[in-house]
């Protein structure tokens, strides 16, 4: 059901051309005629909805060309002078260049944390989907049951943990969490089932290859796809997260991008320091890694997205 | 299977098993050890505090605690709100899709899902800046059609995040659902416009029920996300501390008591009863919604 389910659903063209004929055929009003004006009502709100969408970042971006006095006296709806050189100087300069240091503790948090959840993720998928053993209802139970435990549960307890053995305020803090990442574990699961056929492991057994073997030569390489979407959505996880960074990191120099720009919009009502334009060039910067991402890898993650919801 | 290979197959699974034992296990044990005792400043003050066990003390104190529970409540009607809002529009962009041509649909596709490429906390800034009276064009476009809106205010607060949540739930609700809708046999819809059924009445009598799981889902995720609310206030915090105060909701009251007051006990106690509220807000959600289609 799952892979129909993402098919855009083309094979209902032909059969919706055909039905004002058979309408017509038992002499009752054209359901097309009928629903001409139901159309125009439901592009008319799709319009609008996705103007809702779009209207945000487009004022984000007219906000990043603009200079202070622009942001502040001109009409926020259009351009006001040509200042994105200057804001763009003026983010990657602040403070030596703290918000490149941010971007690429971003970087290394999401990357190197969702590359090794992802591994963890795809071996115990690939356990719970295609062996059984003792044990293996409840760890299925405990990736379930993780869902719904508060994020500050974990945290609070974790930071006092992480500062009795010194990790606190260390990229560890962030990589170490990133590894074990229940809802991938859940998704790799679903992949398997979904694309590794027993009989193809029941081969390579009788040929003599080793488990490891089997996993790392033959299951990740027909995992490509739903690793890879695995993957995305555990970075995109972690380059979102706030929380966590906000509890375990103290020092600016380990922050993240998120926690950098939450930073400067308080120092407003903190210090009376108005970084607004810094701000706005900063979150426009701190999108398009992530819009760069979906758009590459657009075909993983709205399998990915749906998959996980419909099973 | 051979003794063996079930063995084989369970150590595929170990190094989640051991994180799972470090990183969630033993941080909930030490949260609720830590829930049952207590800091007790010891003879005369002099010599610094010992815990104390308490026995549920803490729960007891959390459970009267007017600011605890009213933050509790608060985001418990709020969701009450929200996440009908959100999943009616999100349900009716899905319906409005399904009822495009398979490109058009992809192309609104795309263009409403742009919020959801925005993290949380940039999606924060920027409403947080459009509904600024200083810097956002909201103030002068209300204005203009004789609205004095202040975004601010403490009544408008919680309508102002909820739009910003709106804005950023949707795109992606909107998909899920939208799946789902695809799952659908077309053969239902032809046969219902052949007995003469309006397009409305397709909608609401075969599509709605069908796609009634992923409705179920989007809830369910959505409720234990909103009583976790806590990046977008703490981030209106950060503009006006006047009307969002530092015990808005409930993971701002445990923020606060772990790093502001220093008070880990009462702090993990906390969390633990969030813990059980979200379980039973889920499980009652789970029961209601799976028992009507009995």
């Amino acid at each position: 059901m799952v892979t129909t389910a993402t098919t855009t659903g083309t094979a209902e063209s032909p059969k919706r051309s055909q039905a004002p004929a058979a309408a017509r055929r038992l002499n009752r009003p054209d359901p097309r005629a009928r629903s001409r004006g139901g159309q125009r009502f439901v592009l008319v709100g799709l319009v609008l909805a996705s103007a809702y969408s779009l209207f945000p970042v487009y004022w984000l971006i007219i906000a990043a060309t603009k200079d202070r006095t622009g942001l502040y006296q001109s009409n926020g709806l259009w351009f006001s002078g040509w200042h994105l050189w200057d804001n763009l100087h003026q983010v990657f300069t602040y403070e030596d260049g703290i918000f490149l240091r941010w971007t690429a503790n971003s970087f290394l948090y999401a990357g190197v944390g969702s590359l090794g959840g992802t591994l963890i993720a795809l071996a115990t998928g690939y356990g719970l989907a295609r062996f059984d053993f003792p044990g293996r209802g409840a760890v299925f139970a405990a990736v379930v049951g993780s869902f719904l435990i508060p994020i500050a549960l974990l945290t609070l307890p974790l930071y006092l943990l992480f500062s009795e053995i010194g990790l606190v305020d260390t990229p560890w803090a962030m990589l170490i969490p990133c590894l074990i990442n229940p809802f991938s574990v859940y998704l790799a699961k679903v992949y398997v089932e979904a694309t590794i056929p027993f009989e193809l492991l029941e081969a390579a057994r009788i040929d003599g290859a080793g488990e490891l073997r089997i996993f790392f030569s033959i299951v990740l390489r027909m995992m490509t796809t739903g690793g890879a979407t695995v993957f995305l959505l555990a970075f995109v996880n972690t380059w979102n997260a706030f929380f966590l960074p906000l509890t375990v990191l103290r020092g600016e120099e380990n922050w993240t991008l998120n926690l950098g720009l939450y930073n400067w919009s308080g120092k407003r009502a903190e210090s009376g320091v108005d970084l607004t334009s810094l701000v706005l060039t900063g979150a426009l910067l701190s999108i398009v890694p992530m819009a760069i991402m979906m758009v590459a890898m657009r075909r993983y993650w709205r399998t990915g997205v749906t998959m996980g919801a419909l099973k | 299977m051979i003794r063996s290979l079930r063995w084989k197959g369970a150590a595929f699974t170990v190094p989640f098993q051991l994180g799972f034992v470090f990183l969630y296990l033993l941080p909930i044990g030490y949260a609720v050890y830590q829930s049952l005792y207590r800091s007790q400043s010891s003879g005369l003050g002099l010599g610094g505090t010992t815990d104390e066990f308490s026995g549920l003390d803490n729960y007891q104190q959390g459970l009267t605690d007017p600011k605890f529970m009213g933050s509790v409540l608060r985001v418990v009607l709020f969701a009450f709100v929200q996440i009908p809002v959100m999943l009616v529009i999100s349900l009716v962009l899905a319906l409005f899709l399904d009822a495009l041509t398979a490109k058009a649909a992809g192309r609104f596709r795309v263009m409403l899902l742009v919020p959801y490429m925005i993290p949380g906390v940039v999606a924060a800034l920027v409403w947080i800046n459009l509904y600024s009276p200083d810097v956002g064009p909201l103030t002068p476009l209300g204005d203009l059609f004789g609205f004095d809106w202040n975004f601010f205010a403490s009544s408008m607060v919680w309508p102002s995040i909820g739009n910003l949540l709106t804005w950023h739930g949707i795109g992606y609700n909107m998909v899920i659902i939208y799946a789902a809708l695809q799952g659908v046999p077309r053969e239902l819809f032809e046969a219902a416009r052949l007995d003469g059924a309006s397009e409305w009445r397709i909608a609401t009598s075969i599509k709605v029920p069908f796609v009634r799981g992923a409705l179920v889902l989007t809830g369910m995720l959505s409720i234990i996300q909103m009583l976790q609310i806590f990046n977008e206030p703490a981030l209106f915090r950060n503009i006006t501390p006047q009307t969002v105060d530092d015990s808005f909701t409930p993971i701002m009251i445990i923020y606060n008591q772990a790093f502001n007051a220093g008070n880990y006990h009462y702090a993990a106690a906390l969390s633990v009863l969030l813990a059980l509220i979200l379980g039973v807000a889920s499980f009652l959600f789970y029961r209601l919604t799976s028992k009507e289609t009995d």
